[in-house]
């Protein structure tokens, strides 16, 4: 029963990496960067939903549409004014202003805010569900991100596959040039992908904060490190290599706790990763990389 | 530098097929010149595509055909000149608005979008022709299905073209040479172009292959009506199909003229074959 109860856990926090880390994918995937901010998105969604549900009274969903709605703009502004004007410069200049960015959404944040930890209210306010007479609780919380998880999923894998935007976004990732000479935008496909990735990210940010309910200016930046991981471990730019990294990473991380030590989870988490990448450097179904001539 | 310009015969008449005459040209491009730093790549390129002509750009390796396709395209923007597209004037737009306007291209080195179907590229191409917002593509509103559905059967239409319908499921990477040439012809349709350039459509083709590429640039251009200029070391193809001709040498048009006229240009037999060395 103990077993079961850890498994729900990781599925729930490999879910919250899941979604997250389809964020990364898809920009690294289409804009061929690594938006190491994105965490940062995260906490940013984290305050939204919290300022609309303790100072503004809002009920839970409204609090998820303000947070998406915001990282959203967010993540197109960001993009716009941070990452556009590089588009041509070396990769290595548009990581570092990533890092930037990260640095300035958490410090943004320490000033409007303070250090303060905020107790973050859980948006899911059902009772736990109570199964095999009482021996196993699954918190609500719990099922609502395994489930978003998987609603998201489902949603994105129709919208890149059958829709307009979907075959942009794939022309785009494939060759930039050709898609322009389709008459695909390239600079109005990777603002959209951006903002895809945001809203998601907010949404990521509202449960994680549901389930571990202590927020502050860096809640974002661990969890964004671990999906960032999580997205490399599935192989980076695979939407569904995104999908079993992340909750295959949740569960690694709840049974390493679980079983062997709550202090070295972290470690286990990253040695599983350099394992994977030495045997299988593009990620469990990454591509094939090949360099274009 | 001595001019060439003597060996040169100016054309009297603007080289445009009689049948397109009284319309207006749908590529009139004057005095195009792009700069790599010191690098003329093409200089003071000027030329008239009639509104259903097939016209050829000929030239040794290196003479800039290319860079003039990626300047009609934008691909470059040009340092200097002029390139009307159906009478109006492109200068200031972009790749994305030169295609709506109604330019397609294909390239030398193929560059389909390998990973995904062949049905997708083309619908890629007619990405412009489906209207409908991304909201009601996630909310699978009936309009969402009913273009879906339009993108499709036109897709597979197009393909038809070339006999290329049992394809539409592959990955386009998969596909034999041959046929990834023609499905970038049929992506760049699409696009619903007035004027389709192709970069070496007959490279790596056999002359049966090559034969049955000339019948049907011919049976698009009627189909469409619709100009299309070809750069292509085939020359077979070339005097062939074409009807207008320009020769570039080192950036520079050195002949223009019909298919008879180039091949008894003398200064297009020197880019050719070399000038004789001389004391």
């Amino acid at each position: 029963m103990t077993f079961l109860s850890y498994l729900i856990s990781g599925l729930s926090l490999g879910s919250v990496y899941a979604i997250i880390a389809l964020g990364y994918t898809m920009v690294y995937g289409i804009a061929k960067m690594l938006n190491f901010a994105h965490g940062d998105v995260i906490m940013v969604g984290g305050y939204m939903s919290f300022i609309a549900t303790a100072h503004l009274g809002w009920p839970p969903l409204a609090s998820v549409l303000l947070a998406m709605v915001v990282c959203t703009a967010l993540g197109i502004v960001i993009e716009r004014f941070a990452y556009k004007p590089l588009r041509a410069a070396p990769s290595l200049a548009v990581l570092i202003t990533a890092i930037g960015v990260s640095y300035f959404l958490q410090n943004a944040a320490l000033l409007i805010w303070s250090s303060n930890p905020k107790s973050f209210t859980s948006i899911v306010r059902l009772p736990s569900l109570k199964l095999f007479d009482g021996e196993l609780t699954v918190s609500s919380v719990a099922i609502v991100t395994i489930i978003s998880c998987i609603i998201i999923i489902i949603a994105l894998t129709f919208v890149i596959g059958k829709t307009k935007i979907g075959k942009a976004m794939r022309a785009v990732s494939e060759d930039k040039e050709a898609a322009q000479l389709m008459g695909i935008s390239v600079n109005q496909t990777i603002s959209v992908t951006f903002a895809i990735g945001s809203a998601l990210a907010a949404i990521a940010g509202v449960l994680l904060c549901s389930a571990y309910p202590i927020l502050m200016p860096t809640t974002g930046s661990m969890p964004g490190i671990k999906a960032f991981t999580a997205a490399v471990f599935g192989g980076i730019g695979s939407i569904p290599g995104a999908f079993w990294g992340g909750l295959l990473l949740g569960m690694i991380e709840i049974f390493g706790k679980a079983y062997i030590s709550t202090e070295l989870s972290d470690a286990i988490v990253f040695s599983i990763l350099i394992i994977v990448l030495l045997v299988k450097p593009t990620g469990l179904m990454g591509k094939k990389i090949s360099e274009k001539v | 530098m001595p001019s060439t310009s003597k060996m040169v015969p100016v054309p009297s008449r603007a080289i445009i097929p009689e049948r397109d005459l009284n319309a207006t040209p749908i590529l009139e491009v004057s005095h195009l010149s792009v700069h790599f730093g010191g690098l003329n790549a093409v200089e003071d390129f000027s030329i008239i595509v009639g509104r259903t002509e097939i016209a050829g750009l000929i030239g040794p390796n290196g003479a800039g055909k290319t860079t003039v396709f990626n300047l009609l395209t934008k691909v470059y923007q040009p340092t200097r000149g002029a390139i009307l597209l159906d009478g109006n004037d492109t200068a200031g737009m972009n790749t994305v608005q030169i295609s709506q306007a109604g330019i397609a291209r294909t390239f030398q080195n193929i560059r389909l979008f390998q990973s995904l179907s062949v049905a997708d590229n083309v619908k890629i191409g007619l990405h412009n022709q489906v209207k409908y917002s991304t909201m009601s593509g996630i909310l699978r509103l009936p309009s969402f299905w009913r273009s879906e559905r339009r993108a499709h059967d036109e897709a597979m239409e197009l393909l038809s073209i070339f006999n290329m319908q049992h394809m539409a499921n592959y990955k386009a990477g998969s596909l034999p040479y041959g046929a990834q040439r023609r499905l970038e012809i049929v992506r760049a349709l699409a696009t619903r172009p007035s004027l389709l350039l192709l970069d070496e459509p007959a490279a790596g083709m056999n002359p049966s292959e090559t034969e049955e590429l000339m019948a049907n640039i011919i049976k698009i251009r009627d189909m469409f009506q619709i100009a299309i200029m070809l750069i292509e070391h085939d020359m077979r193809l070339v005097m062939g199909i074409c009807e207008g001709i320009a020769v570039l040498n080192y950036g520079k048009i050195i002949a223009k003229g019909t298919p008879e006229e180039i091949q008894a240009d003398p200064a297009v037999i020197e880019a050719y074959l070399g000038q004789k060395k001389e004391a």
